[in-house]
């Protein structure tokens, strides 16, 4: 019973960080979005149009069907480390707008849990947007296509913990280069965003498949084009597992960095 | 639900210790303070001033001593005291995202207030920091003073016992200083208890019921302004500017001068009458001085130095 409601009020605490992101989110709804889904969208058609003259097919798919999963994985993992890194950095260190939260009875744990489920909202919107324009230029196969939103926000909760992990070590904005740059992009280049895995050297498949994004991937890419959706287990463990740690580890180096 | 009742006893700190890189900060202070009082904490810059607010909220690790605010253990029920507790911080934390309305709306949230009820607590808290008209600006359009006083507003929202201001009026000019001490002085009227840090040694002196000076995390002194002043200083300064050194050492021969201090160009003497000197002073070709009576000022100089810190 108290669990319960313990559990309750965390919930609805970690709310009230998210609505306050959505509400500041909304005053700047049009230029966003064009950041949050312009960008994968030309990606997606001058990459599927331009290269899929050359490629031709892939798996048995055209390639703009191939690379449109993708594409809505990566704007996913984007939309959530943008989110985690610079915005929520902005929150924690330049506006201090989190010691103004945890003057109130929210605790650390609540506005990490907040920013994370607002970052992976971010997510959710980005692939929303990416995956009408996708049904409306026939890229999508049948209504299976819908599940792909619950996995873009698993998604989304996974890479903004680590992105919050990330922000918790971070002493400028200069800092996420580093994350960007080490993590983000290679995982991007060989998770099967552009091309299939199986033609990159075995050491490199298995790095790969350490990856969260890889099995985001792997879970969209039938969903999209109509294919048998494999092993759902393994890969949702992986990006809940990713995401479980990170989200923990992020929350204790925050409430050392912020309580000390 | 199980919010705090109103003990007597707000602040019950006993030995409370913080250490920062092997120095403390906050230093086994002892303080208790009283439901309904006013009580100022000064001190020079460094002295641990924010660090035993900081502790107050549960806002930083105890490392040594105890701790119960409005009868609750810290930190253990930092989250359930935040619920009875208003904050104004050293710096402003305001949300640059939203309108004034808006702060104050978000804020409530946190409280988990709700919207029928916060809707009501705005317009009165609007009202009594005077934001009527600025409801709707954006925080940036707003002056030092005005942000101050929604930063005030904000920390009303959910009708605290405890309202804890720190360095409220540093940077604001005299007419937005004067705007908050009167805001100040209404809600100590209405019964809350205030815990205010500052520099102004007038601002304490108008506003407290209750000084305390602090430094090295230590508490130097503790009363009323008035008996501070009465208790901790001799009842009169004279201050001599640019004197030359036979007219100091003939002042100084003034037996009823009990203390003698110098600063830079400027010679003080502490005492009660000073009349032999003053006498001294009208025969002398020297109009450059000052007698006046002591005030909390010669008190904090006196408790902490002239050092200049940080
Ligand atoms: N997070 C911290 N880490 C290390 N030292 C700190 C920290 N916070 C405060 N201090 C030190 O503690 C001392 C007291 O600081 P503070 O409480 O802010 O003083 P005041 O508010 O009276 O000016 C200062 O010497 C300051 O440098
Ligand atoms: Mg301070």
């Amino acid at each position: 019973m108290n669990k319960a409601f313990n559990l309750v009020l965390f919930l609805s605490r970690s709310c009230s960080i998210w609505s306050r992101n959505i509400r500041v989110w909304g005053k700047l709804a049009g230029p966003s979005l064009m950041g949050n889904f312009g960008e994968p969208l030309l990606y997606l058609l001058v990459l599927g149009y331009g290269l899929g003259k050359f490629v031709g097919e892939v798996e048995g798919l055209s390639y703009m069907a191939f690379l449109a999963s993708g594409v809505i994985c990566t704007s996913a993992v984007n939309s959530a480390s943008f989110e985690g890194m610079y915005s929520a950095y902005t929150r924690m260190d330049v506006q201090q707008t989190w010691m103004g939260m945890l003057a109130t009875p929210i605790g650390v744990a609540e506005v990490v849990f907040g920013e994370i489920l607002w970052a992976a909202t971010k997510s959710l919107i980005s692939v929303c947007a990416i995956l009408i324009v996708a049904t409306a230029l026939g890229l999508v196969e049948n209504a299976w296509a819908i599940l792909i939103l619950p996995i873009a926000f698993i998604t989304g909760l996974c890479f903004s913990s680590l992105a919050l992990l990330v922000t918790s070590y971070a002493k400028s904005y200069d800092f996420f280069l580093y994350y960007t740059t080490l993590f983000i992009t290679p995982m991007v280049l060989l998770s099967g965003v552009f091309f299939p895995i199986d033609t990159l050297p075995d050491g490199v498949q298995v790095l790969a498949k350490a990856m969260p994004l890889y099995h985001a991937i792997s879970l969209v890419r039938p969903l999209m084009t109509g294919g048998e959706v494999s092993s759902i287990f393994l890969h949702l463990s992986v990006l809940i597992m990713f995401g479980g740690v990170a989200g923990v580890l992020a929350t204790e180096r925050i409430k050392k960095r912020l309580i000390k | 639900m199980n919010s705090v009742n109103s003990p007597s006893v707000v602040v019950e700190a006993s030995n409370l210790s913080k250490i920062y890189d092997n120095t403390a900060v906050v230093d086994k202070l002892n303080l208790t303070i009283e439901s309904g009082s006013f009580c100022g904490i000064l001190g020079p810059n460094g002295a641990g001033k924010t660090t035993t607010l900081r502790m107050f909220i549960g806002h930083c690790p105890i490392d040594g001593g105890e701790l119960s605010i409005l009868g609750q253990p810290m930190p253990r029920n930092a989250s359930l005291v935040r619920e009875s507790v208003g904050v104004v911080p050293q710096m402003d934390n305001l949300d640059p995202d939203f309108t004034v309305r808006e702060n104050l709306q978000v804020y409530g949230r946190f409280f988990g207030i709700s919207a029928k009820v916060l809707e009501k607590r705005i317009v009165e808290l609007l009202d009594f920091s005077s934001l009527q008209d600025k409801a709707d600006n954006k925080i940036s359009e707003l002056s030092g003073g005005m942000r101050r006083r929604l930063t005030l507003a904000r920390a009303l929202i959910n009708n605290p016992k405890l309202l804890i201001l720190d360095e409220p009026t540093t940077g604001l000019d005299p007419q937005a200083r004067q705007a908050i001490w009167q805001k100040l002085r209404e809600l100590k009227k209405q019964g809350l208890t205030l815990i205010l840090t500052t520099h102004y040694m007038e601002e304490a002196e108008r506003l407290c019921d209750r000084v305390i000076v602090m430094d090295h995390g230590k508490v130097m002194a503790d009363s009323p302004p008035k008996k501070l002043i009465r208790d901790e200083i001799e009842s009169h300064v004279l201050e001599v500017h640019t004197a030359n050194e036979s007219l100091v050492e003939s002042l100084k021969q003034d037996p009823s001068i009990a203390r003698f201090e110098q600063s830079g160009d400027i010679h003080f003497f502490y005492g009660d009458k000073l009349k032999i000197a003053l006498d001294e002073l009208e025969n002398s070709s020297h109009d450059d001085y000052l007698f006046r009576p002591a005030n909390l000022e010669d008190v904090f100089i006196k408790l902490t130095g002239r050092d200049l810190r940080e």
